[in-house]
């Protein structure tokens, strides 16, 4: 990797968090979109925002960059105050947002000379940097490509390394690996464990567990504007659901679900099928056995399960 | 923890960025640009003026061609950023979202005006100069080398009817709105301004009227110029187009805040 270490990495003495969010409400007219939220970014580490569509995650992310006001409380980034420091604070931040804004007009190397200058750096002063962010981002053999030849996925990446154009401290990302096959989704979780390693506190909003528990060290799980929970993905699971989930897909006996509901901590049944969460699993799958007509999966509870505990099973529009 | 929009915008270098931004778009498209620019008068000069200045004579002591090219060159310039500033801004803000990846980086939305607001203007003065090129290669512009004088007072009137346009495009939904634009604002300027006849041939209360038209004012300093007469009242008309381009870009950056903000 020939990108150098941001400034963060290289003094990295502060214990003083990257962010700190005190009360912090934003309304869209009666719509309280964050509620009196409360957390500190750690530096150097993988925040994540856990949370359903309308959480306010979105928002929340924006108001860290200075991009929407708040309607109380109080918020500051790299010790800066918002909304008074907040081009102090977009100086040292890159940012992925949520849907990408290349620049339609200007070919891959072009989007992040471009990017660069709008951070005051000359084509001169970045030059180096440009080619390491497109070996970073695999980018090298589109470099004279238009940004509209690019898939998905080269976008994202685009996106990304244009974010690293001004070698911030801190790099937010809104929900980086959406609407992306498996595949370029781990070339992306790749790339940010990279970022972390070396020193970039990651601030991300996803709705994909697997990439909340791969990458993240501490999350928030949001809904409805409000935290209803925060630790690392093992605390959570720890303090909300019980070790071991058994899963039952198909018809299920009133009888069973009964017997099921005396042996285990919990059982919920949704839709078709019944969940069964519990400490001891054996006793249970001896129970069940081989049962025709069902599909019995035993796993460790995970994310998900904590996700579904804390926001329900509502669907979200 | 609200900002106003109504606060006073702050001029900055970093405006410079935007504008560069749009030149070197503008720059790999050069060819058809310059075939518009160049294109454009060519068509109106042959044909309104040698075609109907054949038919008119002279206007105020002045052939019609040398009459006509000089009000042109007003006229193309308010149009030429009126396009910029409304459909091309237009472009940028919404579908593209180019304001949106910008306002990431340090920028605020008053550079980002201040850009485009001197980027659009830049683009009506390529525009006149292709028509005083033109005009000065078909023998119509009797002021010489005095009539580049006028170029600062065509970047001027950028500045004035950039500001307007941009206004529009930040309370507009679609493409469409910018119609309303052209057809009550610019077209009734083209036609009553001086571009074609003199103002003096309009009733008594119309002369007043388009007194409340930058592009008279405009037109009233140009057209001396590129003919090499003395320019009367210069500093009251170049106050007016001044304070249009102050008042505009203050309220363009009101509203493209009040659009972006949230
Ligand atoms: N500009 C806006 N105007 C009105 N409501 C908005 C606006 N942006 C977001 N919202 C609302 O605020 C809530 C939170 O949105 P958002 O932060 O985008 O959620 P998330 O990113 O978690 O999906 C949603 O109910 C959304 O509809
Ligand atoms: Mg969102």
């Amino acid at each position: 990797m020939t990108l150098p270490d941001p400034p963060s990495a290289r003094s990295q003495t502060t214990a003083a968090p990257v962010v700190r969010a005190r009360g912090l409400v934003k309304c869209f007219g009666a719509l309280r979109a964050v509620d009196a939220v409360d957390f500190d970014i750690p530096a150097g580490r993988c925040f994540g925002f856990l949370g359903p569509n309308g959480a306010g995650k979105t928002t929340t992310l924006k108001m860290l960059m200075g991009l929407a006001d708040f309607d109380a409380g109080e918020l500051s980034v790299l010790g800066h105050a918002l909304p008074a420091e907040a081009r102090a604070i977009r100086a040292r931040v890159g940012l992925v947002p949520q849907g990408d804004n290349l620049d339609p007009d200007f070919t891959v190397r072009e989007n992040l000379f471009m990017y660069a200058r709008f951070f005051g750096l000359s084509r001169s002063e970045v030059a180096s940097r440009v080619d390491a962010l497109l070996e970073f981002a695999n980018l090298t053999h589109k470099a004279e490509a238009r940004v509209d030849q690019l898939s998905g996925g080269m976008q994202r990446r685009l996106t990304i390394a244009r974010a690293l154009v001004n070698d911030p401290e801190v790099v937010i990302l809104d929900e980086p690996t959406s609407g992306l096959d498996p595949q370029v989704r781990h070339v992306i979780w790749g790339r940010l464990a990279e970022l972390r390693a070396r020193g970039v506190t990651l601030v991300l909003t996803t709705h994909y567990m697997e990439e909340a528990e791969r990458l993240c060290d501490e999350l928030v799980v949001m809904d409805h504007g409000r935290i209803l929970d925060q630790g690392s993905p093992g605390e959570l699971i720890a303090r909300h659901v019980e070790p071991d989930v058994i899963e039952l897909r198909g018809a299920v006996s009133d009888g069973v679900f009964a017997t099921l509901t005396s042996m285990a901590l919990r059982v919920e049944r949704h839709g078709t099928a019944v969940y069964v969460y519990t400490g001891a699993p054996g006793p249970i799958l001896d129970f069940l056995g081989q049962p025709d007509g069902l599909t019995v999966i035993h796993r460790r509870a995970g994310l998900e399960d904590v996700f579904l505990h804390l926001t329900g099973r509502d669907l979200r529009e | 923890m609200k900002r106003s929009i109504w606060q006073l915008p702050r001029a900055r270098m970093a405006a410079f960025s935007v504008f560069a931004r749009n030149f070197l778009v503008w720059r790999k498209l050069i060819g058809p640009a310059i075939v518009l620019n160049f294109g454009e008068p060519v068509i109106y000069l042959l044909g309104l003026g040698i075609g109907l200045g054949a038919l008119v004579g002279d206007i105020g002591g002045l052939p019609y061609l040398v009459f006509l090219a000089s009000g042109i060159v007003a006229s193309s310039a308010m149009i030429s950023v009126s396009f910029e500033g409304m459909y091309s801004v237009y472009t940028r803000m919404v579908p593209q979202k180019t304001f949106d990846a910008i306002m990431a980086t340090p920028l605020d939305i008053d550079d980002i005006i201040l850009g485009e607001t001197l980027w659009a203007a830049f683009k009506g003065l390529l525009s006149a100069v292709a028509i005083l090129i033109v005009a000065a290669l078909l023998g119509a512009v009797p002021g010489g080398w005095m009539a580049l004088w006028a170029l600062p007072v065509v970047f001027l009137l950028g500045l004035a009817f950039a500001g307007p346009a941009i206004v529009m495009t930040a309370i507009a939904d679609n493409y469409d709105f910018f119609n309303y634009y052209f057809v009550l604002v610019v077209t009734p300027m083209f036609m009553l301004s001086g571009v074609f006849f003199p103002i003096e041939t309009l009733p008594d209360w119309m002369q007043t009227a388009v007194l409340v038209l930058p592009l008279t004012h405009a037109i009233e300093v140009i057209r001396p110029l590129i003919v090499g007469e003395p320019v009367e009242h210069l500093l009251a008309h170049l106050a007016v187009l001044a304070g249009f381009a102050v008042v505009a870009y203050y309220l363009a950056v009101a509203l493209v805040r009040r659009r972006l903000w949230n």
